[in-house]
């Protein structure tokens, strides 16, 4: 018959010979081969003291943006959550007043920013959409909860630490992933 | 004055029991620490390494868990027996130890103090006797679970242990013939100043190597608790410590099955190339029972590495070799065996 691949293994039916079917050779063999095991490098790492590098496209976790001053980016303009698939994102628009100019970038901010992580489905289209460069995905992933509704991030969650007030947890936050270049 | 001197004895016996009882105990604790350990390194893994340094404390953790655990007793078992199984098997796994000569003689107090609790003149057929009430705890534990998993597991055990003690007494009565004696003391003295008596019995050996998986219950030989079959076997329905003591008699009859192995085989606390007469007595002592241990450390992975490495056999198969090929087997080497002894007897002479 035809070999449709050159994977193809002929079978062995011969009768087994006396030294085969005492069968004492095979589990030697078998032994050896178990044996040699030990002294192979171990593929496991220590998880949780130990992480593996994520691949630079890694999307995780949402995080919402500050310029340099620690100010808000975000102006609830409400493209994200158009283009959000999974209709995971609301959020509730409110003006800035005098005296928050510390506070928020431009006039317009959101008083409620929420992403509902078990609907989100981490496409990224989010961050490409978002004019202000004020929402993108982090590094990390959401963690384990008891209940559901724990799982829908307030702002306070999401907010990226203050660059200037808490540079480092900021550093962080920003971890080493490669934004990507927006197409139009 | 001859009360002092039974007193002392008494004292010296008691100490002794304790002392063996506790190690056994503990050795098998490490033994479920060892076997995890083995597994994963086996398998390319790393095996326990939360619970203290290397996860050294990971059988102390186990335990505690087993202890902590809910004690449950099924409605329709026989209560009785059902806490007789587990207690049977325990019993009879740390009983063995009794005959096993764990060193050389030590001099302490003025007294020689012998390393062995019991120099029983029959040593072997006691560890028989005892070995061959271990499925007992199983089979009872099996009955009375009233369970159809368990009964199977209990079947498996008992028809398993018949047909392997078989082959495993004609072996040995090939290793008596060679060495005219069934005291476990007195063989170990004959190989100290002779050759170690895996020499003149490497079939018996290796007949009694696997007849010792079988009484175990190890892979390959472990259909009574065959998971994937029977659920748990004959202790599906134990939980809590009485499980625990399934387990553990499990890991005490390896360790004491490797002691007898490393006894009757393999020179016991024989140090090989080295004359124990020349130093001195206690150090020799120790260092023996360091010897045995290490014999016994040697064994014990060994069981480890087979289990890692040879599938179960299937029932019929299990039955075919014990039957069929290691009964013949240890007969005629016992044929043989007999034959040259008598010929040595004769001088090599017809």
């Amino acid at each position: 018959m035809q070999a449709l691949t050159n994977r193809v293994k002929q079978v062995d039916r011969r009768e087994m010979s006396f030294l085969e079917r005492l069968y004492l050779v095979s589990i030697f063999k078998g032994m050896m081969i178990t044996f040699m095991h030990m002294f192979k490098k171990k593929p496991t790492i220590n998880y949780p003291e130990k992480t593996r590098p994520f691949s630079p496209v890694f999307r995780g976790l949402h995080i919402l943006n500050r310029d340099e001053e620690g100010r808000e980016n975000c102006t609830a303009c409400g493209l994200c959550a158009v283009a959000c698939p999974a209709e995971a994102i609301t959020m509730e628009a409110a003006e800035r007043q005098t005296g928050e100019e510390d506070l928020y970038r431009e006039e317009k901010y959101a008083a409620k920013y929420e992403i509902n992580m078990l609907r989100c489905i981490f496409c990224g289209l989010c961050e490409e959409a978002c004019p202000k460069d004020a929402i993108y995905l982090s590094e990390t992933f959401a963690p384990a909860d008891y209940q559901r509704k724990q799982f829908i991030y307030k702002k306070e969650e999401l907010l990226i630490p203050h660059p200037v007030k808490d540079a480092e947890a900021y550093k962080k936050a920003l971890g080493n992933r490669v934004k990507r270049e927006k197409t139009n | 004055m001859l009360l002092a001197i039974e007193l002392a004895l008494i004292v010296e016996k008691l100490v002794l029991i304790v002392i063996v009882v506790m190690a056994s105990l503990l050795i098998a604790m490490y033994a479920t620490y060892a076997e995890r350990k083995v597994a994963a390194v086996l398998q390319d893994r790393r095996g326990p390494n939360r619970a203290g340094p290397f996860g050294i404390l990971q059988p102390v953790a186990d335990g505690l868990k087993l202890f902590f655990k809910e004690e449950i007793i099924p409605n329709f078992s026989s209560k009785a027996l059902f806490i007789l199984g587990p207690s049977l098997a325990m019993l009879t796994a740390i009983m063995t130890g009794a005959v096993v000569p764990w060193g050389d003689k030590v001099h302490f107090f003025g007294r020689d103090i012998s390393l062995q609790i019991a120099d029983v003149n029959v040593g072997i057929l006691y560890v028989f006797a005892v070995v061959s009430m271990g499925v007992y705890g199983i089979m009872i534990g099996s009955w009375a679970s009233n369970n159809k998993y368990s009964l199977m597991g209990g079947l498996r055990a008992a028809s398993q242990i018949i047909s392997y003690e078989l082959a495993m007494g004609i072996s040995l009565i090939a290793l008596l013939m060679v060495t005219g004696t069934l005291s476990l003391k007195e063989m170990v003295l004959q190989q100290q100043t002779g050759l170690w008596n895996i020499v003149y019995q490497p079939l018996g050996f290796l007949i009694f190597l696997i007849c010792a998986f079988a009484e175990c219950n190890r892979t390959p030989f472990d259909l009574p608790e065959a998971e994937n079959e029977l659920i748990g076997g004959y202790h599906t329905e134990y939980s809590s410590m009485k499980l625990g003591f399934y387990l553990f008699s499990e890991y005490i009859n390896m360790f004491v099955s490797s002691v007898i192995m490393a006894t009757m085989f393999f020179g016991g606390y024989d140090i090989p190339f080295l004359n124990e007469a020349d130093y001195n007595q206690n150090w020799m002592a120790l260092f023996g029972i360091m010897m045995l241990m290490t014999k016994v450390v040697c064994f014990i992975f060994l069981f480890m590495w087979v289990r890692w490495t040879i599938p179960r056999f299937r029932y019929d198969q299990l039955m075919n070799l014990g039957w069929r090929v290691l009964i013949p087997l240890a007969l005629a080497n016992m044929l043989v065996t007999g034959a040259l002894v008598l010929l040595k007897q004769n001088n090599w002479h017809f």
